[in-house]
């Protein structure tokens, strides 16, 4: 029978919540990990048993647990990210060089071909691959000492590599407050992917890089075609990056972080509209997912379900995920520990979990 | 050589999969480095929770106490003080590895 199981990193540990196909009932297990921040959890889709955790604490660090039974059972693997060359610098806040330092993997990204392949994007902003499980790190520089690593500034959040995107050969990352960046080596080397960004925050507003980047998603039948949402505006591209295009059209704010693209229907995208960049909660106190099936520009507000007044929880840039059954789930999760899933491609909605940690992930598996 | 006991803050226990305190054999000159070493060696998962994996430190929130001392800010290869190195390795007390205070 299928099987759901939805991956929640939250501020306070672990939970891995699971449902049959019909996605109604569900019972959640956790906190694993309690009390350590789980910035990310991804399942492989070689071994679909096989999940990664970043798990963090300002007391302890970075930790990276591995579950080879699906998240019953989990057990530490390697956390060394030494960088591989000098560390380098790059732009502090006071606009002073300041060296590289690690300070927490955001991201991890499993490998689609091999399951003991998995890439982890990192705080300050560096890739790293593991090729054995997890048990041992060796970072791509390319990235880190590209040119223009020098000018990069952290966002508010950091300076953090947060999104990554693994076409075979071909890696797309995104680094806030850096922009996007694209491999066509695996990782070797890389070149900024930011023409026809504009960021009003910035000096330059169309430079080559420095915009802040907040997520990008691609579907999987058509690599070339990314839908980005930044720190305002959704855009789009349809060359691997090369150019893009705003397509915000009528959102009530496009001010954001997730974004995601329906598994069925490649120019369906879904974004949760937040007020701006000092209000980090819903226009008018009302939780609105948009939906587009034009591959943005028109969008439509879905609020069956969600709640329509007093609400100013926020949705951070990898907690909204989807499934990949016949009749498409779509899920996300919120600070104040909701999560969410429309099992209509997101018509109506129905919160699985309420009263979470603030969730800071999102990541679905459908189990045959 | 005598063991001596540490005691791990809740969340690196659970990290070790251990219960309780832990008892160790450290070789050769009783320091931080030296002490640190034989637990990390015995329980490689803790690499890098207690001392920074680059620059070798002490995290900014770990503390280490001994016979109601705070010891953290001792030099990584200074012998520990006498009465504390007699009084661990004759197991009357623990060494305490210890999450700091933090918060608010």
């Amino acid at each position: 029978m299928t099987q759901v199981r939805v991956l929640a990193g939250t501020r306070k540990g672990a939970f891995v919540l699971t449902s049959d196909g019909k996605r109604e009932k569900w019972s959640i297990s956790g906190p694993h990990f309690g009390g350590w921040e789980v910035y990310h959890l991804k399942g492989s889709p070689v071994d679909l048993n096989r999940i990664w955790a970043s798990v963090s604490t300002g007391w302890f660090g970075q930790v990276i647990q591995r579950s080879d039974d699906g998240g019953l059972t989990w057990d530490p693997v390697g956390n060394d990210f030494s960088y591989a060359s000098d560390p380098g610098q790059h732009i502090w806040y006071d606009g002073t060089p300041r060296p590289f330092e690690f300070k927490r993997i955001w991201h991890l990204e499993p490998s689609g071909s091999d399951a003991d392949l998995v890439y982890a994007g990192a705080e300050d902003a560096a890739l790293y691959r593991s090729a054995d499980g997890g048990t041992s790190w060796t970072e791509l520089t390319g990235l880190r000492t590209h040119p223009s690593a020098t000018t990069w500034p952290p966002g508010a959040g950091g300076l953090c590599l947060h999104t990554l995107i693994l076409q075979g050969p071909r890696i797309i990352a995104a680094i806030s407050s850096a922009g996007a960046f694209r491999s066509d080596d695996s990782g070797e080397t890389w070149k900024p992917i930011n023409r026809g960004l504009v960021s009003g925050e910035i000096p330059d507003n169309d430079s080559e890089v420095g915009h802040c980047v907040h997520h990008i998603e691609a579907h999987p039948t058509r690599p070339d075609t990314l839908f980005m949402q930044k720190h305002w505006d959704v855009c789009r591209s349809d060359d691997a990056g090369e150019n893009w295009t705003e397509v915000s059209g009528n959102l009530p704010s496009d001010f954001g972080f997730p974004i995601a693209v329906h598994p069925h229907e490649p120019e369906t995208i879904y974004v949760v509209p937040i007020t701006s960049d000092s209000l980090h909660y819903p226009p008018d106190g009302r939780l609105r997912v948009y939906r587009s099936r034009s591959g943005g520009g028109e969008w439509e507000p879905l609020t069956a379900g969600l709640p329509q007044e007093n609400c100013y929880v926020n949705v951070f840039r990898d907690a909204m995920a989807v499934d990949t059954l016949d009749e498409a789930g779509i899920y996300f999760g919120t600070t104040g520990g909701q999560v969410y899933v429309g099992t209509d491609s997101g018509d109506t909605w129905s919160p699985i979990a309420r009263d979470l940690p603030a969730v800071l992930s999102i990541e679905v598996q459908v189990l045959p | 050589m005598s063991e001596i006991r540490v005691v791990l803050p809740a969340h690196l226990k659970n990290l070790a999969k251990v219960n309780g305190e832990v008892l160790l054999n450290v070789p050769g000159l009783l320091c931080q480095r030296t002490l640190l070493d034989a637990l990390e060696e015995r329980f490689p998962m803790l690499r890098g929770t207690i001392r920074d994996r680059a620059t070798g430190r002490r995290r900014a929130f770990i503390r280490f106490y001994a016979c109601e001392q705070d010891l953290s800010n001792e030099l990584p290869d200074a012998p520990l003080p006498q009465d504390v190195a007699a009084a661990i390795t004759a197991g009357k007390d623990p060494f305490m590895v210890v999450g700091a205070m933090a918060g608010g």
